[in-house]
């Protein structure tokens, strides 16, 4: 490193982000010590070690000699800010392995509830939040903040703008996950699936969204390339709906500012109506349009083809955050919803179909004239599986969300099937091959095995499709027990019967899950041996099967 | 009430669906328009253009 060791005075910025860390631990101080709540006093505790952390970590970053500002170019080449993206990375990796074995627990404790040693810490309506957080925002939001920041800096050929804005969302998010998965565990939720963390841990991850957003925006802006690729367009309109969605889903009002409990301010099925809203548009825009974004950049990468249909890319990206934002109101098929709301929703679901399949499509076609590289390569492999379960996913939702179907198959476990064929196939083979083409890039290593990449593959793709067919069947059955009716009109089964029944089939469900967990520990230690004993690639094209023609 | 009701609903259904056939009309219009197929066409080489 040619930087020189120079300590400096702190600059106007650093000053600036150390007097708010300052604030913030003064006020989360004075919070615990009046809380109500000893767990709730520990989280503003944490909140306060953690503005102590980024004042110390600030005074370093002037006094280690790191430019108060980066520069924006290298000779002429963008100066790419990979630091925070390589965090994200890493951390993707830590809480996918500790989500998935977290999902693996509960499937074990659903197949033999001893496993719950009466400990209320570790319950079963305790730890399934914690999972899904653990998946979806840890894991999944971890992969999207790293991918979203490679790719628009690559695409917009321009540096991440600020310098420790980026930082304090990479940084500011995981602290988001450590309050609000803690405070599952410690009983501190709102009981709204997907939007289980109380008013603190919302006031502070839309802090953190803000600047996610402006960090997005602003790098937009400064692009040297004149057109904003689709990817971005995916990434924006995540970011943009997400925190409307997280604003209009958390509208609470706390009991007291020193109390972790708050109340939403309308009840009923209005709530229950914005609460699917929201869960819906989660799907759509955090574990869709995100990843949909990841597939946009990392598929043609990968393949090095270009996008199959720039202008079906288009059309799929308006068509699909037009028609999902509706299509929320299926969750609530005969409830108190009105029944037109129900049918718009179905509606709009099954219009769906449209882009799904679309983007499906778009998706597979890029690799056409490179199909062989499937055969060689099992990142590009595990991407295309991913789509492939996409369209497989995106096929069964609308089927799902027919009123007739929803019948049969609402409150079971085939729900549960259909949740995993989209998080296990689409957003984690997504992901983990996004993981296995950043990590050599980022680093400029080779990936440690291909073999293990390979091995991978195989043991999750099995283990997911163990997971969904046992859930299928569990689910019908489940389903077809529940309103199977005798001559004289009552109910056959008893509830204790439909469980029993699904015993075998929670067992095979464990097994597909431990298959999954599994594939994601290989994963774990090949990144490990990768970033920490790799051998460095020849090129800047690190990581990439072969070189792209000169141009 | 209720002739309130069906006022505004089929005021609400028919603007929704003219709304968005034309927002769809829009961007299908967007997406095909003969002048933008040089910069599309370069757009979907945009991820393996190198610095």
């Amino acid at each position: 490193m040619s930087i020189q060791a120079t300590s400096r005075s702190m600059s106007a910025n650093e000053v600036a982000w150390a007097i708010a860390a300052a604030a913030l631990t003064v006020l989360t101080l004075f919070i615990a010590s009046k809380a109500t709540n000893p767990f709730y006093a520990f989280h503003m505790i944490v909140f306060a070690l953690a503005g102590l952390a980024a004042i110390v970590a600030l005074g370093k970053r002037a006094t280690s000699g790191v430019p108060a500002q980066a520069a924006q170019e290298i000779n002429g080449k963008p100066n790419y800010n990979y630091g925070p993206i390589k965090f994200a990375t890493v951390a993707s990796v830590f809480w996918g392995v500790a989500g998935f074995l977290v999902g693996l627990i509960i499937a074990l404790q659903l197949a033999y509830p001893a496993l719950n040693f009466d400990f209320e810490y570790i319950q079963f309506g305790r730890l399934r939040p914690l999972h899904t957080s653990a998946v979806i925002f840890a894991f999944g939001g971890n992969v999207l903040l790293a991918t979203s920041f490679y790719t628009v800096q690559r695409t917009c050929q321009a540096r991440l703008a600020g310098d420790i804005a980026p930082w304090f969302v990479v940084l500011g998010y995981n602290l988001f996950i450590v309050i609000a998965g803690t405070g599952y565990l410690f009983g501190i939720t709102q009981g709204k699936e997907y939007a289980e963390p109380e008013w603190y841990a919302d006031l502070w991850l839309t802090i953190v969204w803000v600047a996610y957003l402006l960090v997005f925006l602003v790098t937009l802006w400064k692009r040297k390339e004149p057109h904003i690729y689709v990817a971005n367009w995916f990434t924006l309109a995540f970011i943009v709906t997400i925190a409307v969605l997280h604003l209009g889903n958390n509208a609470t009002i706390p009991v007291s500012i020193f109390s972790p409990k708050s109340y939403i301010v309308w009840s009923g099925v209005q709530d229950a109506m914005f609460q699917w809203w929201y869960g819906h548009n989660a799907v759509g825009f955090f574990l869709t349009a995100g990843f949909l974004a990841i597939m946009y950049y990392f598929v043609p990468k990968r393949a090095e083809r270009p996008v199959y249909s720039y202008r079906l890319s288009i059309i799929h990206f308006w068509a699909l955050i037009f028609l999902y934002i509706w299509a929320g109101p299926h969750h609530l098929h005969y409830t108190a919803l009105p029944d037109w709301a129900q049918t718009l929703g179905m509606t709009f679901s099954i219009m769906l179909w449209m882009p799904s399949w679309g983007g499906m499509i778009n998706g597979l076609m890029t690799l056409s004239g490179a199909w062989d590289k499937l055969r060689t390569d099992p990142v590009l492999r595990m991407m295309v599986v991913s789509v492939a379960f996409y369209g497989m996913s995106t096929f069964e939702g609308p089927m799902m969300s027919i009123k007739a179907v929803n019948s049969l198959s609402h409150y079971t476990d085939w729900t549960v099937g259909h949740v995993h064929s989209g998080a296990l196939g689409w957003v984690g083979f997504v992901s983990f091959g996004a993981i296995y083409c950043l990590v050599p890039w980022l680093w400029n290593k080779k990936i440690y095995s291909m073999k293990l990449v390979n091995w991978h593959f195989w043991i999750a793709t099995l283990g997911i499709v163990v997971y969904i067919s046992a859930m299928w069947v569990a689910g019908i059955m489940q389903g077809l027990m529940w309103r199977a009716y005798t001559s004289l009109g009552f109910l056959e089964y008893s509830f204790i019967e439909t469980v029993d029944a699904m015993h075998p089939f929670y067992v095979i469900r464990a097994l597909g899950g431990a298959m999954f967990v599994i594939g994601s520990l290989i994963m774990a230690y090949n990144i490990w041996m990768t970033i920490a004993s790799g051998e460095a690639a020849e090129s800047a094209d690190a990581g990439k099967p072969a070189l792209a023609p000169a141009e | 009430m209720s002739q309130t009701y069906l006022t505004l609903a089929n005021f609400a259904q028919q603007a929704g669906v003219i709304f968005f056939m034309t927002i769809f009309l829009g961007v299908i219009a967007y997406a095909f328009w003969p002048k933008n197929r040089e910069k599309f066409s370069s757009a979907a080489e945009l991820p393996l253009k190198e610095d």
